[in-house]
């Protein structure tokens, strides 16, 4: 659990629920202690300069390149992203799509919406805050799901990124969803 | 689709957790803010201290202020509305400011009734000194609290207070035995439901931010050290000697308040914060912290 900032605590319980062990993860050398990352929902601008001032990024990245899952939610999504509607530049720059940020509107037109999520569950309730959305996703990107036309959750081989909250629900199953991720790159 | 529940009002406030919201009066500032690592920023026309030093009424900013914010950055904008002041929300719901502040900084419009929260899709924040306060705030749908502190005053001592006050009623409510919560929802004149919520969840329904007084890196900390979900910056960055670099350790040790060799670090050479100001020497109607109920 990246916990530089944003919502850590719910991923913490939504973790602990799912019967495994959560790490709050602070400073880059704790990545070696982990097989999986969750990157929470929060500010992505604020993350983003924590994440270099405590010179985070080749420890992210490599961590990504080594087959080991991410998952992003909301800024944890930008923060994965190759590419960024309005930006020269990416974050971590490893899953094959392009987010547009705050996509959906200011917080007055943040909303929730029942999602079908592909073989993960049914008339999901999702809490889209400030989100952003997949505007494009590349080939071996599998999206999972889709809030009017647009792409709101999909994985690329060991990321996986969506742009509402699962952490603000006590409906479970996205996170125990990511750490069946993990436990088939265990074993 | 629902726009404008709860889940959506307290959980944008989720997100600002572990992060410093700072008070900024123009687009410069509120670039400063962003770059620095701020999780928002507060549109005012004058941050606390100038208030205080302006005396008279203090009002909403001018919305060209508020808008100039809004179009320089990114991350969320909040801006103050007088306490019972209707129209000046709903003004800051229709500009699309994204969280209202009903604030003791400016001065009230009614000094009986605040907002009725639960009737905007814009959610709020609002001070509070104990958990009575807290509790009613919430009743009225503030869907997330900061710790009023004395604002302006570059003293956290009143911060120090508040946050302590708040979590130490929270502890006693969880403990208590449950017939005894009606008795203590009379003496808080707080909502009976609500306490059994509270008491339930072992913690506040919302997120919990102190605010008033913070004006270095270690008040920040310290903030976070007793129990704060984040920290508001008034005064304490614009009128100090350096502000960027004052914004940006404030962040930082916001978010690794028990890391004190770090926190000695970013302290070193920081130049002078904002001048205080000794609450005992502050007249009674000069203490904002009085303002609302």
């Amino acid at each position: 659990m990246l916990a530089l900032q944003g919502a850590v605590r719910e991923h913490i319980q939504a973790i602990e629920a799912c019967g495994v062990e959560a790490v709050i993860i602070k400073k880059k050398e704790q990545l070696e202690e982990i097989d999986g990352l969750v990157m929470p929902g929060g500010e992505s601008t604020a993350i983003r300069r924590l994440i270099d001032k405590y010179d985070f990024m080749d420890g992210l990245k490599s961590f990504a390149q080594n087959g080991k899952p991410m998952f992003g939610t909301c800024a944890g999504l930008i923060l994965l992203a190759k590419n960024l509607v309005g930006y020269d530049e990416s974050h971590i720059g490893v899953m094959d799509v392009t987010v547009e940020r705050n996509s959906f509107g200011r917080q007055r037109e943040s909303f929730e919406a029942n999602l079908d999520i592909a073989g993960i569950a049914d008339d999901y309730n999702a809490v889209f805050i400030r989100a952003p959305h997949i505007v494009r996703a590349g080939e071996n990107v599998e999206i999972l799901a889709k809030h009017n036309e647009r792409i709101v959750m999909a994985r690329e081989g060991n990321l996986l990124g969506c742009s509402f909250h699962p952490e603000l629900t006590d409906d479970y199953c996205i996170t125990a969803y990511f750490i069946n991720m993990i436990k088939e790159t265990i074993v | 689709m629902k726009t404008g529940t709860d889940r959506v009002k307290r959980g944008m406030a989720e997100m600002q957790k572990g992060g410093v919201i700072m008070d900024v009066v123009n687009a410069e500032q509120a670039r400063i803010a962003e770059e620095a690592g701020a999780v928002a920023v507060m549109a005012l026309e004058r941050v606390p201290s100038d208030i205080r030093a302006a005396g008279g009424v203090a009002r909403m900013a001018d919305p060209r202020i508020v808008e100039e914010v809004m179009n320089a950055v990114t991350i969320p904008v909040m801006a103050k509305a007088r306490i019972g002041h209707i129209v000046e929300a709903r003004v800051l719901e229709a500009m699309g400011v994204d969280y209202i502040d009903e604030s003791e900084v400016l001065t009230p419009a009614d000094e009986e009734f605040h907002l009725n929260k639960k009737d905007y899709t814009v959610p709020f924040v609002c001070g509070c000194r104990d958990l009575g306060e807290a509790a009613r705030r919430i009743g009225e749908g503030a869907s997330m609290l900061r710790t009023k502190g004395e604002p302006g005053t570059g003293n956290i001592v009143e911060a120090v207070r508040h946050i302590r006050k708040v979590n130490a009623q929270v502890r006693k409510l969880v403990h208590m035995s449950e017939d005894e919560v009606m008795t203590e929802a009379k003496l808080l004149g707080a909502p009976y439901e609500l306490l059994l919520e509270i008491k339930r969840l072992g913690r506040l329904p919302v997120v919990n931010f102190a605010a008033g007084g913070v004006a270095t890196p270690a008040d920040a900390a310290l903030m976070m050290e007793l129990g704060a979900d984040g920290v508001f910056v008034g005064s304490g960055i614009f009128k100090s000697e350096n502000p960027a670099k004052f914004a940006r350790a404030i962040v930082e040790a916001t978010t690794h308040y028990q890391d004190y060799k770090l926190i000695a670090e970013l302290s070193k050479e920081l130049g002078t914060p904002m001048k205080g100001i000794e609450i005992s020497t502050l007249a009674p109607e000069a203490r904002m912290q009085e303002r609302g109920w």
